[in-house]
């Protein structure tokens, strides 16, 4: 019985199941667990966009894959090397994504007609062949479950809904794991609040490991080593939480009053969650009636003084357009998050898309040039949201952080940054009653004073309608709109001489450039690592500053033959790239509210290196 | 407001006592047509204007006007005070940011019927029903003036104009009942040419604490002139309207012989004094709890009943900023000493070592 386990230097599992059977608190603790063990993760949660969709049927299916590994990771993995079926819809829904000849651990008491009847299966796939390509293991968990939890005073309903704790107890098992660090994380949850939850839940992990071990249902176990991060304090973080925390950060760091104004949308009200409970910390996080007064009340709060921000996702952009408006011509900062899932319309809410960057853009009436940021990662949000907060308050103007479903909810191994190393951005506020006009410029950035309300001596109107440039005064002037319209514009692109260049990674100049931006970074990437083990001629580079460009992007572009772009949408980046280089870059284009697989983007590389065969062939 | 944003802040050069009405003028000439009612209503506010700083102890700095669009929404360009001129029906939204943020401030929000009834109705809601410490000016002239002449919210069923040449099929609402439905904490109602009854209104709305609403019947002579000459005309009005004033009967009429009362089915009736016997006489309760009253009154209509005219409601509750920074008191004496670097690793975290 106790063989050495097999040594694997990576693991990609993934968990699924009915959405009411707790897979994404399973995949949370198991990929926590891991964190901690000292793997580096990456992780992407699926669940559908009801709350409680019809239990057994594959509408109702939930899923999580982890990715674990003792190298760096960049992508939650293409495809799972396991997965866990809770019932017969999540193997009908995913057996397809599972690599060939990979481990099925099935709850076999899950596998009733009425189930497979709901899942739309004819046959039972343990008998018609379905599952013979694969490694199976079936387990008896609900059974097994019900067993252990007999003596507990629980209902039926109540004790089955700890079968995801005897499926983590199997898994722990199976990658050579002790419960230990589940059972902390069962007791941080459940201790204080509800004692029998806890025992029920520690006994149900119990018995599924004591069931992997006794009954040698599976033939052998894993084991991944840590892998080498760079020394410090970590913590698994996901986007959304990390946004929340950039922004406290930014606050603190500029000595302003963090506003959070919003109204919830899915994928986005997690950080108001996250800042709601802040109160201690002076962050005010406050739900507003309806999109537009989440973004009215950030302008009135900028206005006032205080860091102000909102968040969103594309619907909620678009019934914030004129607001951000007024925010555009009042020259107020103020930072819109979207987190950016399908579209259009309803679209879909849980699901990832990056096709609101030209909504960025452009999205508003007349010429309404705005600053764009882009997180590329779970970790990113926190460095960008903090950025975003910067670059707000220093122009004095709306700045739009786009992040997406995918990092939102993904999470990754997060360096923890030391506070006393932030940089300090303290901005002040006008006083100067003597040099005082509401549309003067600071000749360096060309944004106005943020002259608050308070201040003695400085009352002044400003408003929707233009201005004359210096006084502020309503004007309707030709000449001066026009001067309006190219102030606004050079005080955005400005910006360019104050952010970073763009990084190139790999060599400068070459024969192939994969360009991204947001949450493809980590696919692009593994991609391209892919693609030099195997000698291929090609670099990648990701922006994280969408308006302005890094200054040196043009000069990147015109050291490669080709540019690749792959984005979650139909060609946005392409647009606004050939548009400013004239570069003839190409685009690799999916938008199925999935995020890229690895295969896809190192198939579009060797086809791009394949089809173009260098200009200088002498 | 943070340390840095207090220290910056310098005394005022002059006492919260000595301003004049002429402190509160801006440099800007108002542009609204000859004849408007917008002029009386802006020349009675800054006539009171340094009466309500004193008051209220409030340095002519701290005062903000927000408006939306609309005439009514030219405001405060003219008013020599910081003046934000936002977007159509979102004033509301624009000071519920700031008041949460500055509640030192003295917030006015400048609105009109269409801004306020049509696009700004669900903001308006919302910020009555949270208590949100804002003064709303709502300049009722029953059409869109800006736009030169489509029918409002308020204007009456079956108006004719540019947009509805067959005359309005929707029943106007009335703001005063919207306003008491939405728990608004201080209702009244003037009129731009009545400056005493204004000048009173405008005092009592500035000191209360909470929202504080005023619709302003005001004339617009250019797009809708005379719609409230019937009652609102200086010879006219004795007869055709009755002033609500906390604990005062509800009488009115040029020799005081009239008086408004309610039968045992809450229906009103004008009676003649000389009818009813004195303990009949009904007394008005702006202080109760219990809105009914004021929304019956509110129901009131020329030419049946005298238009009711000044405060119908004020009572006294929590502002919205006032139960959010009590939040915040509290939830610092819970969990004192937080501290930016335990934030962040609160969450799931481990070591690396070297």
């Amino acid at each position: 019985m106790s063989q050495a386990p097999t040594p694997l230097s990576q693991v990609i599992i993934r968990f699924a199941g009915d959405s009411g059977d707790g897979i994404q608190a399973t995949g949370a603790m198991f990929s926590h667990d891991s964190a901690v063990l000292g793997h580096d993760i990456s992780t992407l949660p699926d669940f559908p966009a009801e709350i409680r969709a019809p239990a057994g049927t594959i509408a109702g299916l939930s899923s999580f894959q982890l990715n674990f590994s003792s190298r760096r990771v960049h992508t939650p993995g293409d495809a799972p090397d396991v997965l866990v079926a809770m019932n017969p819809a999540a193997v009908k829904a995913h057996l397809k994504d599972l690599v060939p000849g990979g481990t099925v651990i099935l709850n076999e008491d899950a596998f009733t007609e009425q189930n497979l009847k709901l899942a739309g299966l004819e046959q039972d796939p343990r008998e018609d062949g379905t599952l013979d390509a694969y490694r199976v293991h079936k387990a008896p968990v609900t059974t097994m479950t019900a067993e252990a939890l007999k003596e507990l005073a629980l209902t039926p309903q109540q004790a089955l809904l700890c079968k995801n704790m005897y499926t983590l107890g199997l898994v722990c098992w199976l990658f050579d794991r002790d419960t230990a660090f589940v059972e902390e994380l069962i007791n941080a949850r459940f201790g204080k609040k509800a004692p029998v939850l806890l025992q029920a839940n520690t006994l149900a992990l119990h018995a599924g490991y004591n069931f992997a071990e006794t009954t040698e249902m599976f033939d052998s176990r894993y084991r991944v080593e840590k892998a080498e991060l760079p020394p410090g304090r970590y913590r698994r973080i996901s986007g959304n939480t990390a946004t929340a925390l950039g922004l406290v950060a930014a606050a603190q760091t500029s000595q302003r009053q963090l506003m959070y104004c919003t109204y919830p949308i899915t994928p986005a009200s997690d950080i108001l969650h996250e800042l709601a409970k802040l109160r201690h910390m002076g962050v005010i996080a406050g739900q507003t009636e309806d999109e537009i007064a989440a973004m009215g009340a950030a302008v009135g709060a900028a206005y006032g003084g205080s860091l102000a921000v909102t968040g969103t996702s594309g619907p909620g952009v678009a019934l914030k357009s004129e607001a951000i408006g007024l925010a555009v011509m009042t020259e107020l900062p103020v930072v819109i998050i979207n987190v950016q899932r399908g579209g259009p319309s309803t679209g879909l809410p849980t699901k990832t898309e990056q096709a609101d960057l030209l909504q960025a853009m452009y999205g508003r009436n007349g010429e309404c040039p705005l600053v764009v940021v882009a997180p590329e990662s779970p970790g990113d949000c926190f460095t960008m949201a903090m950025e975003a907060c910067r670059l707000a308050m220093k122009y004095m103007t709306p700045v739009f952080f786009l992040s997406d479903g995918y990092i939102a909810n993904g999470s990754e191994p997060w360096q923890v940054p030391d506070v006393k190393q932030l940089p300090y951005i303290v901005k002040a506020n006008h006083t100067d009653v003597d040099n005082f006009q509401a549309y003067q410029r600071d000749p360096e950035t060309l944004a106005r004073p943020w002259a608050v309300p308070g201040t003695p001596g400085l009352e002044h109107r400003i408003g929707g309608l233009e201005k004359e440039n210096g006084s502020g005064n309503v004007n309707q002037e030709p000449q001066n709109h026009e001067l309006m319209v190219h102030l606004r514009e050079q005080k955005i692109a400005g910006i360019a001489d104050d952010i970073s260049e763009l990084e190139v990674h790999g060599k400068p100049k070459g024969r192939l450039l994969v360009l991204g931006w947001g949450g493809t970074a980590g696919a692009i990437r593994a991609a391209v690592e892919e693609a030099w083990a195997k000698g291929l001629d090609v670099s990648c580079a990701h922006l994280r500053y969408i308006n302005p460009f890094p200054k040196n992007l043009g000069e990147v572009l015109s050291n490669f033959d080709q540019v690749l772009i792959p984005e979650i949408n139909q060609g946005q980046l392409r647009l606004l790239v050939r548009a400013k280089y004239l570069v003839d870059a190409v685009g690799l284009n999916k938008v199925q509210g999935q995020p890229f697989n690895t295969a896809e983007i190192s198939a579009k590389i060797q086809q791009c290196l394949s089809e173009n065969l260098p200009q200088t062939a002498a | 407001m943070s340390e840095a944003q207090v220290l910056q802040i310098q005394d005022s050069s002059i006492g919260v006592q000595d301003y004049q009405k002429e402190d509160f003028a801006s440099d800007q000439t108002p542009r609204w047509c000859p004849g408007c009612g917008d002029y009386s209503i802006l020349a009675q506010l800054q006539r009171v204007m340094p009466q309500i700083c004193a008051d209220t102890n409030t340095p002519k700095e701290n005062m903000v006007f927000i408006s939306g669009i609309g005439c009514s929404s030219r405001f405060p360009y003219y008013m020599n005070t910081y003046g934000f001129h936002s977007i159509h029906g979102r004033a509301p939204t624009l000071a519920l940011g700031l008041q949460v943020s500055r509640p030192e401030l003295m917030t006015w929000v400048i609105t009109g019927d269409g801004d306020s009834l049509s696009i700004g109705g669900n903001h308006l809601m919302h910020c009555l029903r949270r208590n949100l410490n804002v003064k709303i000016l709502l300049f009722n002239n029953r059409i869109y003036g800006l736009t030169k002449g489509q029918y409002s919210p308020t204007s009456e069923l079956g108006k004719r104009t540019k947009s509805s040449p067959l005359g309005s099929v929707a029943r106007p609402l009335n703001p005063i009942s919207i306003a008491l439905a939405s728990q608004a904490t201080f209702v009244a109602r003037a009129i731009d040419r009545d400056p005493k009854l204004l000048q009173e209104v405008l005092l009592q709305a500035a000191q209360h604490k909470g929202s504080a609403i005023v619709e302003i019947y005001q004339n617009c002579n250019i797009f809708n002139d005379g719609a409230f000459a019937d009652f609102a005309e200086k010879k006219v009005r004795a007869e055709q309207t009755v002033k609500l004033q906390h604990g005062q009967p509800l009488v009115f009429g040029k020799q005081k012989d009239k008086a408004v009362v309610f039968d045992k089915n809450l229906q009103p009736q004008v009676v003649n004094l000389a009818d009813i016997d004195e303990t009949d006489i009904l007394k008005h309760d702006a202080h109760s709890h219990n809105p009914a009253l004021s929304y019956a009154l509110s129901q009131l209509d020329y030419p049946e009943f005298p238009v009711p005219v000044g405060v119908f409601r004020a009572v006294e509750a929590p502002t919205y900023e006032q139960r959010v920074h009590q939040q915040v008191v509290d939830a610092k004496a819970q969990q004192p000493n937080a501290d930016l670097q335990q934030l962040l690793e609160a969450g799931d975290t481990w070591t690396v070592s070297e």
